[in-house]
């Protein structure tokens, strides 16, 4: 037996003796996730369980090493645990902006101490990050940003305001780009820092959106005082920081999706849609599976751990605007029993505010018309883009 | 056929804009929704739609209407869309008044047509019983009882139904689809109000063992179809028209935004990517206002084809709505994922009534078929 398929056997006897029953069927709501975090209360004992069995494997985060919380897995093995998980349904063990977004950040551009602090708690679900770079008006031209960070001593002073910090009300820290020095270049004079978020002089407000959540917030900075071991990379250069974390960002925002087919979807609704519909479902399946191939592609092309650079942006668009189209279509085949928004029966309008939702996915992380500049200036390399 | 509004039309027009903006903005629909309000439209907007009109719009001047046409009611749709107006227009004054001027009695007409005119009776057509449109889909029964007949059933998207007191229902006969007028308060009537993602009203009837007489039907025995027909290609115009003025409106809103945000050190309207989607969506809008408009007219004119256009109009629109909302969410960035802001709301009606009496799926179909 290869060494991966002993992994693949070994990995499923411990997923099938470990994984709890409730954790074993796909998530009714996105309200069902396990966020972790200093303030979070389990919403069973199976998923309190889960969490913590993961955690000690190593599996959390399973492809960090070992001696920050993961599980040193390779690509390879990591994906079989994925496909292990999938085959019995198991739910992610640990939704977290710590494991998707700051620690590759950390492990990249951290320092030891600084790794040793913050991933083990964030494999552990200890706490719950959230991420500051928006501002008013500072949005698809993020490196305009103006929340000001100044030297003073022995401590940093940080006043401004971001927006559209995806739960930084629930946060126990956030990860924020601020700026230290705005004489050159904006790109020049951005750092990149960490805060508590009970530091006295933050204050987050929830911005209610069009599918009647809240999942952002605005977050203010009054004052706050942060410790200098909070700088993350070195002062004035946390734009390269920036910029991997986006690339990263975008990669991850391709990646999602996979699971159930749309038809297969819409059939389980008991719903049969018109000949003309499902043209366009048909269409929309060619295109998702062409992705599907792409985004394989691009993965073994890329080596092992690898940034695919300029071509995550069209990952970003290309994904983000499948998604979009994805849910355009399911609420052609749903009808107006897709339009009801508080009864029961459509589980509180769930399909129309997911709907609504994914209206966000081609302007967060950079909007699409972000992604098709830098691909008109970095593959294509057009004059004047 | 009249392209090009005549000089009364342009009066009532702006009559009409004035009317909305000032008594049915944006921030009323707004006000109804977060105050959870029981009815979900204003009984005093309702009262003084009556005094400028509105309400009798195509009712006959002898039954206290003003009978001016299906073109002045599109008119008046296409404010209320600019404003995202919640009122039982669509219902009573379109749905219903067409139902009932070509194909109900004396009686009924002289009982029904004045009291709708002047605010006093909200009807609602319940005629869908599935999730996507199909008028030929009709399994509510009316079998033969006594003198009359009992209905036994369920509706669903039956617009204003909650707050309606009569209901025009279709329901399977012998040999094909009848009308019936059904009083809200009658006997087996259960009404469930349902809330829709464009903070408008619905409802889910049941119809159990409700007895109506042979005096309740409207038009003819069997000859539902047909009215049915009449009243879905006005409901259809007055929705291309009410999704043209939303449309029109959300548009305006982002290309004056285009002229305000900032990024980049410049206006965002600098940048040429965006001026070519604004520039092609004003194409699109031209097209649909000709489209709305020749719908009108051929109802207006009672065209042998008016069905026909009245399908092309409402798919046309559909579609252009729909693309004028999601241009305008994304052009507005994350602002216009906002509550705060009135684009979500455009989203959402658009969204409803691009879906009511068939999507643009539905009314292609209906072109292809007509054609085979």
């Amino acid at each position: 037996m290869s060494d991966l398929k002993q992994f693949r056997s070994e990995t499923r006897d411990w997923l099938e003796a470990n994984c709890p029953p409730n954790m074993r069927m796909p998530m009714k709501s996105a309200a069902d996730a396990c966020w972790g975090g200093r303030n979070w209360t389990f919403q069973s004992e199976d998923q309190k369980l889960w969490l913590e069995r993961m955690a000690a494997k190593g599996w959390t985060a399973p492809s960090w090493p070992k001696e920050y919380g993961g599980a040193g897995l390779s690509r390879a093995e990591a994906k079989v645990l994925q496909q292990e998980m999938d085959n019995i349904g198991a739910r992610s063990p640990l939704h977290s902006f710590g494991i998707w977004m700051l620690g590759p950040a950390l492990l990249k551009f951290g320092s030891d101490e600084q790794k040793l602090r913050y991933l083990p708690e964030i494999c552990r679900g200890e706490i719950r990050w959230c991420q500051g770079y928006s501002e008013p008006a500072a949005g698809s031209d993020l490196a305009a940003l103006a929340t000001k960070c100044e030297d003073k001593g022995d401590h940093f002073l940080v006043n401004g305001q971001k927006i559209w910090t995806s739960y930084a009300d629930k946060a126990d820290w956030i990860f924020c780009l601020v700026r230290t020095d705005s004489s050159g270049k904006k790109q020049e004079g951005v750092s990149f820092l960490l805060f508590d978020m009970e530091t006295p002089g933050v204050s987050t407000k929830p911005i209610i959106m069009i599918s009647g959540r809240s999942p952002f917030c605005e977050t203010f900075f009054v004052d706050v005082k942060v410790p200098k071991e909070n700088l993350v990379g070195e002062r004035d250069k946390g734009w390269t920081i920036t910029k991997y974390l986006l690339t990263h960002e975008r990669e991850m925002i391709g990646e999602q999706g996979g699971g159930k087919s749309l038809s297969q979807i819409i059939e389980e609704r008991g719903i049969t849609p018109s000949p003309i519909l499902q043209a366009k479902i048909a269409e929309f399946e060619i295109d998702s599976w062409a992705f599907a191939q792409t985004m394989a592609r691009m993965l073994q092309e890329a080596k092992a751990g690898a940034s695919l650079g300029a071509r995550s942006s069209m990952l970003k668009y290309y994904g983000t605007e499948l998604n979009k189209r994805r849910y355009e279509l399911l609420m052609d085949a749903g009808g107006t029993d897709a339009l009801e928004w508080e009864s029961a029966r459509s589980n509180d309008g769930a399909l129309a505010r997911d709907w609504l939702r994914t209206k966000g996915n081609s302007i967060e992380g950079g909007t699409s018309e972000i992604q098709l500049n830098i691909i008109s200036k970095h593959i294509l390399q057009l004059p004047g883009a | 056929m009249a392209l090009v509004l005549n000089e009364d039309e342009k009066m009532l027009q702006e009559s009409a804009a004035g009317f909305f903006t000032d008594s049915a903005p944006v921030s009323a629909l707004r006000a109804l929704r977060d105050d959870r309000d029981e009815i979900g439209y204003s009984k005093q907007l309702w009262a003084d739609m009556a005094d400028m009109g509105f309400n009798g719009i195509i009712v006959p001047e002898e039954h206290g209407g003003v009978d001016m046409g299906f073109m002045a009611a599109g008119l008046v749709a296409e404010q209320m869309g600019r404003n995202l107006t919640a009122s039982p227009f669509l219902s009573t004054a379109i749905l219903a008044v067409a139902a009932l001027k070509v194909h109900a009695s004396q009686e009924q007409q002289a009982e029904y047509l004045p009291k709708i005119a002047n605010g006093e009776m909200i009807f609602a057509l319940a005629s869908d019983e599935a999730s996507k449109h199909d008028p030929a889909y009709v399994n509510l029964t009316a079998t033969p009882s006594g003198n009359g007949f009992k209905l036994n059933g369920a509706k669903t998207m039956v617009v204003d139904g909650h707050a309606a007191d009569n209901f025009i229902v279709a329901a399977k006969t012998d040999e094909g689809v009848t009308l019936f007028v059904v009083p809200a308060d009658a006997s087996g009537v259960e009404t469930e109000r349902t809330i829709m993602a464009d903070s408008r009203n619905a409802a889910r009837i049941d119809f159990n063992d409700v007895e109506v007489t042979g005096e309740q039907m409207l038009g003819g025995l069997n000859a539902g179809a047909d009215v049915l027909s009449t009243v879905l290609n006005a409901g259809r115009a007055a929705l291309a028209a009410e999704m043209l003025g939303a449309s029109s409106q959300v548009s305006e809103l982002t290309v004056q935004y285009l002229q305000e945000r900032k990024q980049f050190g410049k206006i965002i309207g600098e940048f040429q990517a965006l001026q070519h989607r604004a520039s092609h969506l004003y194409c699109e809008l031209e097209l649909a206002r000709s489209a709305v408009f020749a719908a009108l007219t051929a109802l207006d004119a009672g065209a042998d084809n008016a069905g026909e256009i009245v399908s092309m109009a409402k798919a046309k629109l559909g579609s252009v709505a729909r693309l004028a909302a999601l241009e305008a969410v994304q052009m507005h960035g994350g602002m216009g994922m906002t509550d705060e802001l009135d684009i979500g709301l455009y989203l959402k009606r658009i969204r409803v009534a691009q879906e009511l009496f068939g999507d643009s799926d539905f009314h292609a179909q209906t072109l292809i078929d007509n054609k085979g």
